[in-house]
C-alpha cells in the first residue's frame, strides 16, 4: 500500500526545548524543514521546568564554566562524557545570553542583569561551597523559555505539523535515516516524511512509572521508534528521583524552594539533610535528597497518618520572596496538596523526574551505535537532542537545571551538525524504499483487527506498578530479578492490544495505544540495563551492591532491543580542552 | 463515590449531529480532579476524545467548558462541581471530535500580533539589561499558556473571530508593547489600530473570570487603548 510522500531537507520530531532551538538554527539557516509534535508546540513538557538555567554567568557572586563542569561531572557519579559535559558547560552562558535576546523574561537584578539562585549540586570553587547559578523567570523559567523559542520560530516562519505523531524511523539499506513515517491525528492519515536529516527531540519517558512528575505526553516515543530501528539505548537504568513532588498527586515542587531557603523536615521536625550531607544540606544533588527523605520515611520518620511522606517548609521565607520568587509553587501547593505554604509546609515524596539515559549521541547531536569493535559509529541522516538524547551530560545522576540547559546546547549544536551534513554531505535525498512505509501501516493493521486482546489501559497500569515497584529509589538483586521477568511477560500482553474505537478522526485510543508499545520498550530496557549494573551509582542505588566500582562499571551501558541483550562501553573520560577529573568519593 | 457526568459527543466518522451522553462513574479516594474522572472515564469507554498533557495547569491542553464556564480541566476540583457535571468543547471554535475543538483561527490572532521581541539593534555580547521594576512590567502577561479559555469566553470573538485579535492574543500583544527590550511599539499599535482588531473588545470581562492563570486580558487592553489615545494626542 503506498502513502502519500512529502519531501524536506529535516525533519524534527518533537517541539519543546531541544526540537524548537534546532528549528531555529535550521530554519534561519533557509533549510526546508519540517517540525512535528504530537501536541502544540507550547504544551511540550519543557513548559512544567521550574527552577531555572544554569549558567557560570557570575552575575551575583563569581562563578566559572570550569567549576560547573566539576559539578556535572561529581553530579554524574562519574558516568557522563567529559568532552560533553565541557561542551556544554563553555556553552551555557552564551545560549542563556542568546535566550535572553530572543525575549525570555528573566527576573532581574538590581543592576539589570539576569537574576541567578542556588540550585542542588551547584557550587564554587571545585565543590566548596554553593554558589548562585540558575538563571530564572520566577518559577516558571521552562515556560518562559519554551514560548519564547515558539515566538522565535513564529519569527523564523519554521514549519510545523501540530499533532502529528511519529510512528517510526526509515533506514535504508545502507542503515542510513532517510525520514519518518507519521499519523496526522486530525485526519487519522499516514504519511510518510522523506529527509536528508533526521531529528529526535521527543523528551522523556517518566510514564513508565506509576508515579511522576511527568506529562501523559511523556511515552518515550523516540525512543521506541530507536529500538525499533535497531538502534541501541544507552543507560537506561538511570532514573532520577525529584526529591521534591506533591505527596500523592505527584506534580513537581521546584529544587529553587530550597534554592531560595527552603527546608526538608522529619516527623520529628528534624532538618535531616544535615546528617545526610553536612554542607550542602538541602541543595546536595538529588540522588542523594531523595535517599534520605526515602530512609527517613523507611525508618519510621515520614509524616502523616501513614507517615509516608516528608514536608517541605518555606513559610519563613516570607510572603514576598514566595510570591514573587515561587508564585507558580505557591498556586500548585494550594490546588494539588492542599495548604497555603505561606503558612503551612507542603507534604512531599521522591518522584520519577527525568531519564538520564536514552538515544546515544555525541557532543554534535550525531546518534552513534556500535559496528564492528567501534562502539560509537555515526548514524548517518540521524540525530537526538535533549532528554530523549544521551550525550552523556548527566551521566548517573543530573543536575537541577542542567536539563534546559541540555535542551538549548545540544538542540542549537544538533541544528548545525544537520546544517553541515546537509550542505556538505547530504545534498541530495536518498532514494525512498518502496517499502518505507510497510512496517508502521503493519502496526496500525495488527492493532485494527486485533480480536480478543488486551485492554491498553490494563496493559499500562500493569507496567507501571512493575517498573514503580522493581524499579524504585532502592533497588536490589531480587526486586530486579522479578521486575525483568514480569515486564517481559507484560511486554507479550503489549502485543495484544486492542482498542474498541475504529474511527479515524482524533482517535485518542489509538494514539495511546502507540504511545504504549514506545513506553513498554523503554520499561523492558529500563529493568534489563537495572538488573545488570552491580553497583550503586548515581541514581542507581542498589542495596546488595552499595558501592560504586569504578574499576568493573565506569562504563556506559548499551541495551540492544531486538535481541534484548546488553553490551558497554567507555565512558569518554577525555574533555576538550581542560584537564581529565579523575572519579573521587562523591561527598556534598 | 458515584459522579454523574453528561458529556458532549460527536465524531464526524459515524455521528451525523452531536448529542449529550450520560456517563455514571465510580471514582476512586485519588480521583480529585475533572481530568481524573475524564481519564476513568476513557478508560470505560475509549472512544472519548479530548486533549491533556501536564496535569498541572501549565500547557494548557485541556481547556473546556464545564457547567457553563470555560476552564482546565485538570485543575477543576471534582467537588466543586454541581451534578450532573456538563462538560461540552470551547465554545465559538468549530468542533473536530467530542471535546477537541479547531484552534487554527485563536493560534492565527495569536500570531497576527507578532509574538516575539523586535529589536534591530545589534545584540550586545551580554544580556541587555532590565530592571527590576520594568521586569515587573511582564507580570501577568507573560505566564499566558494559550489554552483559549478567554477568547472562547468573549462574545466579541464569537462574532468576528476572524476580525477581532481577542483577550489572549491582545494580552500577549500588550507584553511585547510593555517589554523595554523591544523597539517596535509604534509598529505594534499601528498594527492593532483598527475597529475590529483592537476595539471590538467592550470590556465585558468575561476573559478575566475565566482565566485560570488569573491574568486579566481586559486590563491590558485599556492600556493599549491608552498608548493609542497619547498617541493621537
Amino acid at each position: 500500500m503506498s502513502v502519500p510522500v512529502r519531501k524536506f531537507d529535516a525533519v524534527i520530531v518533537g517541539a519543546g526545548g531541544a526540537g524548537l532551538r534546532a528549528a531555529l538554527q535550521l530554519s534561519e539557516a533557509g533549510l526546508k524543514t519540517a517540525v512535528l509534535s504530537k501536541v502544540f508546540p507550547t504544551r511540550s513538557h519543557t513548559v512544567a521546568a521550574q527552577g531555572g538555567i544554569s549558567a557560570s554567568l557570575g552575575n551575583v557572586q563569581e562563578d566559572k564554566w570550569e567549576w560547573h563542569m566539576y559539578d556535572t561531572v561529581k553530579g554524574s557519579d562519574w558516568l557522563g562524557d567529559q568532552d560533553a559535559i565541557e561542551f556544554m558547560c563553555r556553552q551555557a552562558p552564551e545560549v542563556v545570553v542568546e535566550l535572553e535576546h530572543f525575549g525570555m523574561p528573566f527576573d532581574r537584578l538590581e543592576n539589570g542583569k539576569i537574576y541567578q539562585r542556588p540550585f542542588g549540586g551547584h557550587m564554587a570553587e571545585f565543590g566548596k561551597t554553593p554558589v548562585q547559578r540558575a538563571c530564572a523567570a520566577a518559577d516558571r523559567t521552562g515556560h518562559a523559555m519554551l514560548h519564547t523559542l515558539y515566538q522565535r520560530n513564529v519569527r523564523a516562519n519554521t514549519q510545523f505539523f501540530v499533532e502529528w505523531m511519529a510512528l517510526d524511523l526509515i533506514r535504508d539499506a545502507d542503515g542510513d535515516v532517510i525520514g519518518v513515517t507519521a499519523l496526522e491525528m486530525e485526519t487519522g492519515e499516514t504519511y510518510v516524511l522523506h529527509a536528508k536529516a533526521v531529528l529526535f527531540a521527543t523528551g522523556g519517558a517518566g510514564r513508565i512509572y506509576s508515579a511522576s512528575t511527568n506529562a501523559f505526553i511523556n511515552t518515550g516515543d523516540g525512543l521506541g521508534m530507536t529500538v525499533r530501528a535497531g538502534i541501541p539505548l544507552e543507560d537506561m537504568e538511570f532514573w532520577q528521583f525529584h526529591p521534591t513532588g506533591v505527596a500523592g498527586a505527584g506534580v513537581l515542587i521546584t529544587e529553587g524552594v530550597r534554592g531560595e531557603g527552603g527546608i526538608l523536615l522529619n516527623a520529628n521536625g528534624e532538618r535531616f539533610m544535615e546528617r545526610y550531607a553536612p554542607n550542602a544540606k538541602d541543595l546536595a544533588s538529588r540522588d542523594v535528597v531523595s535517599r534520605a527523605m526515602a530512609l527517613e520515611i523507611l525508618e519510621g520518620r515520614g509524616c502523616g497518618k501513614e507517615k509516608d511522606h516528608v514536608l517541605l517548609k518555606l513559610d519563613h521565607l516570607g510572603p514576598e520572596i514566595i510570591n514573587h520568587r515561587l508564585p507558580g509553587i505557591r498556586e500548585i501547593a494550594i490546588k494539588f496538596a492542599g495548604v497555603d505554604p505561606i503558612k503551612d509546609p507542603i507534604p512531599v515524596v521522591p518522584t520519577t523526574h527525568y531519564m538520564m539515559g536514552g538515544i546515544p549521541a555525541n557532543y554534535k547531536g550525531e546518534v552513534v551505535a556500535p559496528q564492528g569493535d567501534n562502539p560509537e559509529v555515526r548514524v548517518n541522516g540521524f540525530y537526538a537532542a535533549g532528554e530523549c538524547a544521551c550525550a552523556s551530560v548527566h551521566g548517573a545522576n543530573r543536575l537541577g537545571t542542567n536539563s534546559l540547559l541540555d535542551l538549548v546546547v545540544f538542540g542549537k549544536s544538533a541544528g548545525n551538525s544537520m546544517i553541515e551534513f546537509i550542505r556538505n554531505e547530504r545534498k541530495d535525498w536518498k532514494p525512498l524504499p518502496e517499502n518505507a512505509a510497510d512496517f508502521s501501516l503493519a502496526r496500525l493493521a495488527r492493532l485494527e483487527n486485533q480480536t480478543d486482546g488486551e485492554e491498553v489501559a490494563d496493559v499500562r497500569n500493569a507496567m507501571q506498578k512493575c517498573v514503580q515497584l522493581r524499579a524504585g529509589v532502592f533497588r536490589n538483586d531480587e526486586n530486579l530479578a522479578k521486575g525483568v521477568a514480569e515486564i517481559k511477560e507484560i511486554a507479550e500482553r503489549a502485543k495484544r492490544t486492542q482498542i474498541k474505537d475504529k474511527s479515524k478522526v482524533w482517535n485518542t485510543a489509538r494514539t495511546e495505544a502507540l504511545e504504549l508499545e514506545n513506553l513498554i520498550e523503554v520499561a523492558v530496557a529500563t529493568l534489563i540495563s537495572a538488573e545488570a549494573r552491580k553497583e550503586s551509582r548515581g541514581a542507581h542505588a542498589q542495596d546488595d551492591h552499595p558501592e560504586r566500582h569504578d574499576d568493573e562499571w565506569m562504563k556506559h551501558t548499551l541495551y540492544d532491543g531486538q535481541n534484548r541483550t546488553l553490551s558497554y562501553k567507555p565512558v569518554h573520560t577525555q574533555p576538550l580542552s581542560v584537564e581529565y577529573i579523575a572519579p573521587q568519593k562523591r561527598v556534598y | 463515590m458515584k459522579m454523574h457526568f453528561q458529556l458532549y459527543r460527536y465524531n464526524p466518522d459515524v455521528d451525523a449531529k452531536p448529542y449529550m451522553q450520560d456517563y455514571h462513574v465510580e471514582l476512586e479516594p485519588s480521583d480529585k480532579k475533572l481530568l481524573d474522572a475524564l481519564v476513568r472515564l476513557k478508560a470505560v469507554d475509549d472512544t472519548l476524545s479530548f486533549r491533556r498533557s501536564c496535569r498541572e495547569g501549565v500547557c494548557g491542553s485541556d481547556a473546556m467548558n464545564i457547567n457553563g464556564k470555560n476552564g482546565l480541566a485538570c485543575i477543576t476540583d471534582l467537588t466543586e462541581l454541581k451534578q450532573p457535571v456538563q462538560i461540552r468543547p470551547l465554545p465559538g471554535l468549530p468542533v473536530i471530535r467530542d471535546l477537541i475543538v479547531d484552534m487554527t483561527q485563536f493560534f492565527k490572532q495569536y500570531h497576527s500580533i507578532k509574538p516575539y521581541v523586535i529589536n534591530n539593534d545589534p545584540a550586545p555580547e551580554r544580556e541587555r539589561l532590565q530592571s527590576p521594576e520594568d521586569r515587573e512590567e511582564l507580570d501577568g502577561l507573560y505566564e499566558c499558556i494559550l489554552c483559549a479559555c478567554c477568547s472562547t469566553s468573549c462574545p466579541s470573538f464569537w462574532w468576528n473571530p476572524d476580525k477581532f485579535v481577542g483577550p489572549a492574543g491582545l494580552l500577549a500583544a500588550y507584553r511585547f508593547i510593555a517589554d523595554t527590550r523591544d523597539t517596535a511599539i509604534n509598529e505594534r499599535l499601528d498594527n492593532l489600530e483598527d475597529p475590529y482588531r483592537l476595539f471590538r473588545c467592550h470590556t465585558i470581562m468575561n476573559c478575566v473570570d475565566v482565566c485560570p492563570k488569573h491574568l486579566n486580558p481586559t486590563k491590558a487592553i485599556g492600556k493599549i487603548k491608552d498608548l493609542m489615545l497619547k498617541r493621537v494626542v
